[in-house]
């Protein structure tokens, strides 16, 4: 006699349910999510954002945090030491270096945030246009990036302002017009890859226009790279104001800017180190947080780069 | 040729689209003619560099300008010359009239955008839905493409779909403002074999629920067979014959398309029976040899074949053939 063929009901197989899928378990992972993953178990990116954060909190509450005037003068408190009152000290004319320092972040801050806004706007107009349509627009942009490139920032910087005159606004320009060649050349080479994969052909064929294509489809997948660029150079334009201050091309007195801190104690190196360590400690802090979260991030959006 | 003109719903005359490159012209489409009726399938079939992937695209002017260029021809659609049409009136014809499905679904969809905002961008586009009726919309299409939970997986990224169901968004995405002309440009390449008949069968089913006609591209020639009405076969940019599935499965007439049906593997014929495969390879397209561009690799090709493009010919009632001897090959093969 056979046995009998039944199926004991016990090992019968659970039908495989996506409970967790439906449940929303799985978080949606996008490029973005998946970097702030990445971002987040990288301890020295993190040190920068915390950084540059708690840097753009002191910017915009400075008023708050600073116990003195930056800009008022107590005779009687000239060169102080480091103090309870005056952690800082002060300098020649009796100003509180923490609250100068404090105050000189709007400064710093403003500079790399708006200068670099305004390469980045240049440089994604300027890329994609070159990128996109190729040919001749693209010939004499990247020529004239050239240019651009084969000029020392600094001096740029210099020449730039010696024509337009020192002052905040004319820094932005300058530092701005100055750095759009490198976010041009950048989204320019995204722009060549991406526009010849098959999903801007496929956006194409369901009627997109070119406008469309380019800030819809190109933008989104080209803006890694961009905003990995962006941060390590609001680092670098944050030296360069500092440099143009400090040559007095930068931010005029009596407004307290890091670089013209710097420039202002010069003289006093020996007899009043403070007057020089603390802002020039603003500045290095500073630069380090934004290029600490610029590795970060280039690491957390393409780990294959490390 | 028996045909209600009315009957076409696009007509392809005389294209010919060439790249201009460094190393010459690339001949890519020379002078290609057919036509398209209404609720048909054709079959365009050739292999790789045969020219039917660019005929696809010049249909809607996607070709990559420069290097490629289309020189002359019409394409006629909707009593329209679409090779005459501007920029404008073109992009509203793309993805509404006339749309397409791509070769490879694992690359057609944007990675930064969800699938439902994918297929609500073509109905915004085209129809001016809103955007709470364009996602309704969008949630019929993917039921319409056999996606379950529609709704829940119109917010999921296209990284988290198969290749098979990313093929089927595409054709949702395809035939989201139910399209006159369905171009599907070897939309089974990438897939594996069970999925590829199953999209295959969707694509039929779909063109019967939006009245649709179907251009399918392909070099896999059981896919043709099963699918296509027509069948134009392409060699070296031109059309070597033409003509419905019968004739070219059971009577091809041209030497070229008799050697690709002598290389299929049959599991009706004996085990002993070896596959004749075609010698040699296609000619580069940048020198075409003069005379017919099949002859070097022709078993039959005669001088005469040297002595200009052969014309494509009503050999008999709808079938037509491109071959300066086909009557005398049939007679030596006892055809008639």
């Amino acid at each position: 006699m056979y046995p009998e063929n039944k199926i004991e009901q016990k090992d019968k197989v659970e039908p495989f349910k996506d409970v967790d899928l439906i449940e929303g378990k799985y978080s949606r992972s996008s490029l973005y999510k998946d970097a702030w993953r990445r971002l987040k178990r990288n301890k020295l990116a993190m040190v920068g954002l915390g950084i540059v954060i708690i840097l753009i909190l002191i910017a915009i509450f400075a008023g708050f945090i600073a116990p003195y005037d930056p800009i008022m003068r107590i005779k009687e408190d000239s060169s102080l030491s480091p103090s309870r009152e005056h952690f800082f000290g002060t300098d020649l004319l009796g100003r509180d270096i923490f609250s100068r320092v404090i105050y000189g972040s709007r400064i710093s801050i403003a500079v790399g945030v708006v200068a670099v806004g305004i390469s980045v706007a240049i440089g994604l107009f300027l890329g994609a246009l070159s990128g996109y349509f190729g040919s001749v627009s693209d010939a004499i942009i990247m020529r004239i990036a050239d240019i651009f490139f084969a000029f020392p920032y600094i001096l740029g910087a210099i020449a730039i302002m010696t024509v337009l005159g020192p002052g905040i606004v004319n820094i932005f320009i300058a530092i701005g017009i100055l750095g759009w060649a490198s976010f041009a050349r950048i989204f320019r080479s995204s722009v060549l890859s991406i526009k010849n994969k098959e999903y801007i052909e496929a956006a194409r064929a369901l009627g997109a226009s070119n406008y469309r294509i380019i800030t819809k489809h190109i933008f989104p997948n080209a803006m890694a790279p961009i905003i990995v660029y962006a941060t390590m150079n609001v680092g670098t334009a944050i030296i360069v104001e500092a440099a143009l201050s400090f040559l007095g091309l930068g931010v005029q007195p009596p407004t307290p800017a890091w670089g013209k801190m710097l420039s202002e104690s010069l003289d006093y190196i020996d007899i009043a180190p403070w007057m020089m360590l603390f802002p020039g400690m603003a500045i290095v802090i500073t630069v380090l947080g934004f290029v600490l979260l610029g590795d970060g991030l280039r690491d957390a959006f393409d780990p294959r780069l490390k | 040729m028996s045909v209600d003109t009315n009957n076409k719903v696009l007509e392809v005359k005389n294209l010919k689209t060439y790249f201009f490159t460094d190393e010459g012209i690339v001949k890519a489409v020379d002078g290609v003619s057919f036509d398209l009726k209404f609720g048909e399938t054709l079959g365009i079939v050739g292999e790789t560099g045969s020219g039917k992937s660019v005929t696809a695209l010049s249909i809607l002017r996607l070709i990559q300008q420069p290097p490629g260029k289309i020189v002359d021809g019409e394409i006629i659609f909707d009593s329209k010359d679409l090779l005459k049409l501007n920029n404008n009136e073109l992009r509203s014809y793309r993805g509404n009239k006339i749309s397409m499905i791509f070769q490879d679904p694992m690359t057609s969809l944007n990675p930064v955008y969800t699938i439902g905002n994918q297929i609500m961008e073509s109905l915004i586009l085209h129809q001016k839905l809103d955007k709470k009726s364009a996602q309704k919309e969008a949630i019929k299409l993917l039921e319409m493409v056999g996606i379950a939970e529609a709704e829940r997986r119109l917010s999921s990224y296209p990284h988290e779909f198969s290749g098979g169901m990313r093929q089927r968004v595409m054709i949702a995405m395809a035939i989201a403002n139910q399209p006159d002309i369905l171009i599907a440009d070897e939309p089974t390449t990438a897939l594996d074999v069970t999925i590829q008949a199953q999209i295959l069968e969707l694509i039929e089913e779909l063109k019967y629920k939006t009245n649709s006609s179907i251009i399918l591209i392909t070099h896999d020639l059981g896919v043709v067979a099963k699918y296509a009405k027509r069948v134009m076969v392409m060699y070296a940019g031109r059309a070597v014959e033409y003509s419905t599935v019968d004739n070219i499965y059971y009577r091809a007439m041209h030497p070229y398309t008799m050697g690709l049906m002598n290389s299929i593997t049959r599991l009706d014929k004996s085990k002993k029976s070896r596959l004749k495969p075609i010698e040699g390879s296609p000619p580069s397209l940048i020198d075409l040899p003069g005379g017919c561009t099949f002859k070097d690799r022709c078993v039959y090709s005669r001088e005469e074949c040297g002595r200009g493009i052969p014309p494509l010919v009503e050999v008999e009632d709808g079938h037509f053939v491109a071959c300066f001897r086909v009557k005398e090959i049939l007679k030596e093969l006892g055809r008639t």
